[in-house]
Formats: C-alpha cells, structure tokens, sequence
C-alpha cells in the first residue's frame, strides 16, 4: 500500500490496480467546516488533473482533481449526509472515490508523504 | 506589478493573533475570518449564546453643525439619503443608504442623533470599511457651509450578538442593556468610555459598542471574559447576516441597484417618500408608484449544493430571469440559502426557479426572508 501526494492536495491510497482518492488533513485545514461534498458518478473516466469532485466549506467551493487517469469504480456515498466527515476523518472515513488505474507509471510524478509534508511547510 | 498597500491592522488586531484566529485581507485591514473553532461553531454560538465581533474596520464619523442645531445637521443629510433624519428622536439610530443622482446605491450605513446634553447638532455615522474613503469624499463634497464631516479613525468598533448578549451587558453596565432596538446611549462599561447601541448585523438582539481605540483591548477582553461569549470572525458574520436576508454592500446592493429593488422600502419613511428630496428620488418615486422590474427575493435551493454569487437564475424551462448575489450555506437553515434579484413576475414566495451551479440548473424555490427569525428586542 503507497500512498502519494497532489500538490492540490489530493491523496491517493493505491492497493493493488485501484487507489483511494481523498484530500489531506492540510487541506480539510485550510477549507475549514465541509458542508457539501458532489461526487463523481460511478463508471466516469477521468484524466490526470481533470476536475473530479467538488468540496464546499462554508465559505467558498473549491474542487478537487484526479491524482491520476483512471475509472471511477466507488464513491463515498456517506459524504452526501455527513460532509463533516470530510473534517473529522480526511485520510479514513473522508475519502471521495476510488479509482481503478489506467497508468501505474503516473503514480511516479506524485509526492511521497515525505516530499508532501516538506510541500505543505514550504507553504504555510 | 505595484506593491500592494500594506494592510492596516484594527486595535485589536494582537487580541486576534493571541486568539489564534486565521488572518485575511479584507477591505484593506488584515482581518479575522474565523478562529479556531470554525465558521459553523462560531455561528451557532451567536444563534444560541453570545459572539463578539471586531468591526472596528467599518468607518465612525460625526456630521457637526456650526450652529447646534439638530435641523440644521439633519437637512443637510437627507440631501444625501432617503431616510427621515428630522424626525429622529434623540440617541436614536436609523439604517439608511447613500445614493447616487440615479438613485443607485453607493453605500449603506447607519446614521443615529446625538442625545448627549450640549452635543445637539451632530449626527454620528457608521459606513462600510470598504467605502469609507469614497463616502467621506462623497459628503464632504456635498455639505453646505456650516455643516462639517469629522472623521474619527481612533475609535474601535466591536458588536456583541446573541441572546445572551443583554444578559451579558447588564453585569458591567445595565442602562445600557435597558435600551430598546435602534437607541444608542453614552455609558461606561467597566470603567471605559463607551457608545453602545441596539443593533447589529446577525438577526439577532444585541449591541454595537463603540470606545477609544486605546481602550479596545481591555474592553474585548473584559466581554470575552464572560463564559457566554465567544469571538466570532468576519465568516460566521457573513452567514449570520445571510441567513437574516440582511444586504451586504458590494453584493446584494451597490450602484446599479436601488433601495426598492433591494427591499428596502421601509428604511424609507413617508415622509420622505412623499417629499422626495434625496438623489435619484424621481427614480425611486417611480419605483414605489410602479413597481421596480426586478426586486431581491430570499431562494432556497432544495438540495444540498450551495448557490454562490454569481449563480444564474432561469426559470424550469430555462428563461434567464436573474442572478445571486449572496449565497452558501446557512447552519441554523441546516441547508443552503441564497439571494438575489429575479423579475418582478418569477418573485413571489413559492416560485419554481432553477439555480445554475457549475453548469447544472438546481431546482430551487423563492423564499420569504428571513431565513432564520430575527429576535429583536423592540
């Protein structure tokens, strides 16, 4: 299991041919309260940094892009009621959807955890 | 590319760093947006306890008349806005608007008579951060002789909102929480110098307290030193007066909009309607007689999905009939709400409407305002 960086601050948790995509705790941060969360639809092919999601905080909507090109083959259906989760949980029960992968290779241009947390202090 | 300005910095700006509040530009002042509790704590604090804000940005000014005379300082005003200023009692406060010769709105403000014994012939005016400089031009501008704007930059500004909030003020200084809404009066709160009003920005029942830059911080502290007050920052403020279908300047209203158009027949009173008198009041006129085009409505989206500034309106069958001009999420709705302007034939409560967001027409309905109550002490 790897887990690699946007520096949008997306996440993807890979396991196997398919990866977990949410937003990092850096990012819930800065967004502040999550009140509304619109997901992709199931069966939606994205491209590397095509707009996949959309988060709204109280204050402003800001979208979140695929980490990588791929299949939308689940969402995190449960954001729809809850978005706060998306606060309270970003890298466990906030996620938004999974991907299944067209380019493992693609991973290689994200950033490690480590790189991601020299990103993040680079910039706050 | 131009340096920007550096921004300048309220009184109580180090009482918000020690507070560990997130720091935003905002109308030229480096300003908080929320502490660390967030936007949606700091609101329903306000709803259900007490919130202090620092408004202390917002522009505190005197019209003075050389000649003491409450009609004198008072005519000169009304040939700027729509509001009956002659027959404001002593130490009472009225929400008006300035206007430009078209009618259009160049700002909002708030505009009480002076009470205190020997200070007759002064108006005290609150204006927009965003606008003072203009507004202050705009008037200086346009005063007779012996009429003169004296602009108080060393003074702080800070509202304390919620139903707590009289509670709270009666501990340091109960006369003041004896005011009915819109009365202002001159009393001491823990020892400091203070001019307190009945009124706010929330829907809620609470006071503006204006004091001495000098003494803000200790004035602050003395507040939140009370367990039913919290400090609320500049995002819960703007969906506190969101949620109260009050007009943010800039947004809701500004100089290609009118006070009829935006609602705001009532901060016009008859005596002004009939008389007219004020910039664009042939326009307005027509507008009460008439019926503006277009009007303000409250929308409530029935989703989940906010509709922001900007959002178009169309009918179901997609005819183009208006636009938001506010919009998010309101925590005591517990939904989305926005407003706008639409065609005065799509603007009764109940109307159908479709909110366009990111490309796909939300189904949407016009909703009375407020969209949560306002709890007034009248």
């Amino acid at each position: 299991m790897t887990t690699r960086y946007t520096k949008d601050h997306e996440y993807i948790r890979v396991e196997g041919d398919a990866g977990i995509v949410g937003i990092s705790d850096y990012a819930q941060s800065q967004l502040g309260d999550v009140v509304f969360v619109e997901l992709p639809s199931v069966g939606k092919t994205l491209s590397k940094g095509d707009e996949a999601a959309v988060v709204e905080s109280v204050k402003a909507a800001s979208e979140v892009y695929a980490p990588v090109s791929g299949e939308v083959v689940e969402v995190n259906s449960e954001l729809e009621a809850s978005p706060g989760t998306v606060n309270e949980d970003p890298a466990g029960r906030g996620w938004f959807m999974k991907i299944r992968l067209t380019d493992q290779s693609e991973l290689d241009g994200l950033l490690t955890e480590e790189q991601y947390q020299e990103f993040v202090k680079s910039i706050s | 590319m131009a340096e920007p300005a550096p921004l300048l910095q309220t009184p109580l700006h180090a009482e918000h760093v020690a507070l560990g509040a997130r720091m935003v530009p905002f109308a030229g002042y480096d300003m908080p947006v929320q502490y660390p509790t967030g936007i949606l704590t700091e609101h329903t604090w306000t709803r259900e306890h007490a919130g202090l804000f620092d408004v202390s940005h917002m522009g505190q000014a005197f019209l003075v008349a050389e000649d003491e005379s409450h009609e004198t300082v008072a005519r000169a005003l009304e040939a700027l806005i729509p509001a009956d200023v002659l027959n404001l009692k002593p130490d009472q406060q009225r929400y008006s608007q300035l206007l430009a010769d078209d009618g259009g709105i160049l700002d909002d403000l708030m505009v009480t008579r002076v009470g205190a014994p020997g200070r007759e012939g002064r108006l005290y005016l609150v204006v927009n951060a965003s606008m003072k400089e203009a507004d202050y031009a705009h008037i200086q501008a346009r005063l007779p002789k012996g009429v003169s704007l004296d602009r108080k930059d060393d003074l702080a500004l800070m509202a304390l909102q919620g139903p707590s909030a009289e509670a709270v003020l009666g501990r340091l200084a109960p006369e003041a929480a004896a005011l009915p809404f819109m009365m202002s009066a001159d009393v001491r709160i823990d020892g400091v110098p203070c001019h307190v009003s009945r009124s706010g920005y929330t829907g809620e029942d609470g006071f503006e307290i204006s004091c001495r830059a000098e003494d803000a911080a200790k004035l602050w502290n003395r507040l939140l030193a009370d367990p039913e007050v919290k400090p609320i920052g500049l995002g819960a403020r703007d969906s506190l007066r969101l949620e109260a279908g009050l007009c943010l300047y800039g947004h809701d209203i500004d100089t290609t909009t009118s006070p009829i158009e935006a609602g705001l027949i009532w901060s016009i009173q008859k005596r002004r309607r009939e008389g007219g008198g004020f910039p664009g009041a042939e326009r307005i006129q027509r507008e009460i007689k008439e019926g503006p085009a277009r009007v303000r409505v409250g929308i409530r989206p029935e989703g989940r999905a906010p509709a922001r500034e900007g959002a178009t309106i169309t009918t179901p069958d997609g005819r183009e009939v208006g636009i938001v001009t506010s919009g998010g999420f309101g925590p005591t709705v517990n939904g989305p709400v926005s407003m706008g302007y639409v065609l005065k034939d799509v603007s009764a409560v109940g109307t159908d409407l479709h909110l366009v967001v990111r490309g796909k027409p939300l189904p949407a309905k016009v909703s009375a305002m407020p969209f949560a109550p306002h709890r007034y002490k009248r």
